[in-house]
């Protein structure tokens, strides 16, 4: 099933802080949808109001075209995957399975049926008779993500599921709930703070600070145009370099470089160059504009490609991802150059400054 | 020896381990026996002949065993030792059950539910842990007396309904306070109204300190000399601490025989209930307040 969550103007507070504030956002039937952002940007409230955990302060809860503002969250056709997975510990898998069935008095036959089922799904069928505290973390993931599926919900909920994980089950699960999600079909949102987990699950991405939404869109669309500096900063590892820029009647100006071919025309002004890590590319020849040239501090041999990170000659710090393995060492002096395609503007309150494409 | 001993790195065997664990033995088991020289007077006490009780026999055995003392104790009063067993064993049951019920329910309260005014009553609750109960005792009797409870078992029992230990409820609240608070968001999101979340949820999760609870409970309230003294004065509802203290007769004629006989077998449900619950007990007062 297939349901949309509308929220409108929708305001958090504890006591006086407003932790989201006038929030609008539209999650379309069937995405999975990802909240992304730092620590203390209001992802996780935002997902427990949905949920019905927490209280929504002012403004309306729409699921389904109807209001659940005042619904209590087991009627909000919805079930939750914790960050702690909240196994009962003093149950057996099959009972924490069946609990919530239990609770809404469905018959035997019909529980059964749906504990099986789901731990077929998850290849859990031969853990159902054991407590929590002897199975693993990856395992324990999987009967958190059972305990939602038997409920056969509206909506999934995933409140960073896989943080407790080590990286190589993160991999693995990230990818199982991908294909849960293209099996089910159903609207989920999942809340992380780790920009790649948000990347590679994401139909949509959100991207949350101070309780507002800075941005949201597909992967792509928040990688190739961030809607502001925090977006451009966030999204992309590493991290997107940004160089004090200062815009004339004549052009812009980085790093001491008159940079042609920018597409955006801004004021005169002070303002934040943009250029991704992979989008630098070293050598003086070619196209694009240059950059001038920047000293090496320090080299990244990963295999695949090659980290640079360099100092510009007015001192900022650049870092350059090259595409393979490169002969360069520390202490280097390399012309940098780019496409100005590739290149993001952002005025000095941050927002960015349309390409004029 | 004690050099040897401290020089020894972590996780190696002292010096002299035999020699060590002999010393620590012999001092605990000499201060064991200081303490329990008295308790184990009482039952040697009670299996003299009544002739040979004082006149400072400081002896553990008995030069001669009787068990007079056990029959005349059982049946000196004019009710049989028997029905005031039965007493405490009703009260003291009741009490317990009210205990930890009650006490477990109003710390669900103060660890889970939101009410005007949470954290005011908490602080009011833990405040009347050092309320002397010799402030309340004469409002609390003037109170049961207008209820026409005085000379019943009431008093000693339904207050316990009403959570008015302090000293439970703060344990469990400690206890509580240790359970992750998403294992209840889990059960909300499962349907569970608040009751469920206690009885389905928390109550399974808190075994360790509600036994723990009641343990103390059944023992204290079966130690209770005090509140039987003042609200019962029919023979015939006596706790077995009253009726111990009947032995002692005001005419001075006091048959301590019979007293200490009794006196033993008033030890033994406590005793029983140490043996069997001492593992529970540890294990509540260990991981109260700890997490999981």
């Amino acid at each position: 099933m297939t349901t949309p969550i509308r929220l409108r103007n929708v305001t958090k507070r504890f006591g006086a802080v407003e932790v989201i504030r006038d929030l609008d956002l539209d999650i379309e039937p069937g995405q999975f949808t990802v909240f992304v952002g730092p620590s203390g940007c209001g992802k996780s409230t935002l997902l427990r109001m949905i949920a019905g955990l927490e209280t929504i302060s002012d403004g309306d809860l729409l699921i389904g075209g109807q209001r659940m503002n005042d619904t209590p969250a087991s009627k909000r056709g919805i079930a939750m995957v914790f960050q702690s997975y909240a196994l009962y510990p003093h149950m057996s898998v099959r009972k924490n399975l069946a609990f919530g069935l239990e609770t809404m008095r469905m018959s035997r036959a019909e529980i059964d049926r749906r504990v099986n089922a789901a731990a077929e799904t998850l290849q859990i069928t031969q853990l159902l008779e054991r407590r929590p505290k002897a199975l693993s973390g990856g395992q324990r993931q999987r009967v958190a993500i059972g305990r939602s599926i038997v409920r056969d919900p509206d909506i999934f909920l995933f409140d960073e599921p896989l943080s407790n994980l080590d990286a190589e089950l993160r991999v693995q699960m990230r990818v199982e709930i991908s294909k849960l999600h293209e099996r089910l079909g159903n609207t989920m949102i999942y809340v992380t703070h780790d920009q790649v987990e948000a990347m590679t699950m994401a139909d949509r991405i959100v991207v949350l600070k101070g309780g507002q939404v800075m941005q949201a869109g597909t992967p792509l669309e928040l990688y190739n145009s961030p809607a502001n500096r925090f977006v451009a900063g966030f999204i992309g590892s590493p991290k997107m370099n940004f160089l004090d820029a200062t815009a004339s009647e004549a052009g812009i100006d980085v790093a001491g470089q008159r940079l042609d071919g920018i597409a955006a025309r801004p004021a005169p002004g002070r303002l934040t160059f943009g250029i991704r890590p992979e989008h630098v590319e070293i050598g003086s020849g070619g196209g694009g504009a240059s950059l001038g040239e920047a000293r090496v501090d320090l080299v990244e041999h990963l295999g695949g490609t090659t980290v640079l990170y360099a100092v510009t000659p007015s001192g900022e710090s650049l870092n350059v991802v090259a595409p393979g393995q490169q002969g360069i060492r520390t202490g280097d002096v390399l012309p940098l150059r780019l496409d100005p395609a590739n290149a993001h503007v952002f005025a000095e309150d941050g927002s960015a400054l349309r390409r004029s494409a | 020896m004690t050099d040897a001993a401290a020089q020894a790195l972590p996780g190696q065997q002292p010096a002299y381990p035999a020699l060590r664990s002999a010393i620590s033995h012999s001092v605990l088991m000499a201060v064991s026996f200081v303490m329990l020289y008295p308790i184990l007077w009482m039952l040697a006490g009670s299996l003299r002949p009544a002739d040979d009780l004082f006149g400072g026999n400081t002896s553990l055995i008995p030069s001669q065993v009787t068990i007079e003392a056990y029959k005349d104790g059982w049946f000196g009063l004019q009710i049989s030792f028997g029905k005031f067993f039965v007493n405490s064993l009703i009260i003291a049951t009741l009490a317990t059950i009210g205990n930890v019920l009650a006490a477990s329910l109003a710390a669900f309260a103060f660890t889970r539910l939101k009410f005007r005014g949470r954290a005011i009553w908490f602080a009011l609750m833990l405040g009347t842990l050092m309320l002397p109960y010799h402030v309340t005792l004469i409002p609390q009797y003037v109170l049961f007396l207008k209820l026409g409870w005085v000379n019943t078992w009431l008093p000693l029992i339904v207050p316990k309904y009403f959570a008015v230990d302090a000293f439970f409820i703060f344990l469990m609240v400690q206890f509580f306070r240790g359970i992750p608070r998403e294992l209840d968001e889990a059960a909300m999101m499962d349907g569970c109204s608040p009751w469920r979340i206690y009885t389905r949820i928390m109550l399974p999760l808190s075994l360790p300190v509600l036994a723990t609870a009641a343990i103390f409970s059944f023992i204290w309230t079966w130690e209770d000399f005090f509140g039987p003294l003042i609200y019962i004065s029919d023979t015939g509802l006596y706790t077995v601490q009253l009726a111990l203290r009947s032995f002692i007769d005001s005419s001075g004629s006091t048959n301590w025989n019979a007293l200490f006989a009794m006196s033993v077998l008033s030890l033994i449900p406590i005793f029983l209930i140490f043996l069997f619950f001492q593992r529970l007990l540890i294990e509540g007062i260990a991981t109260t307040g700890m997490k999981r």
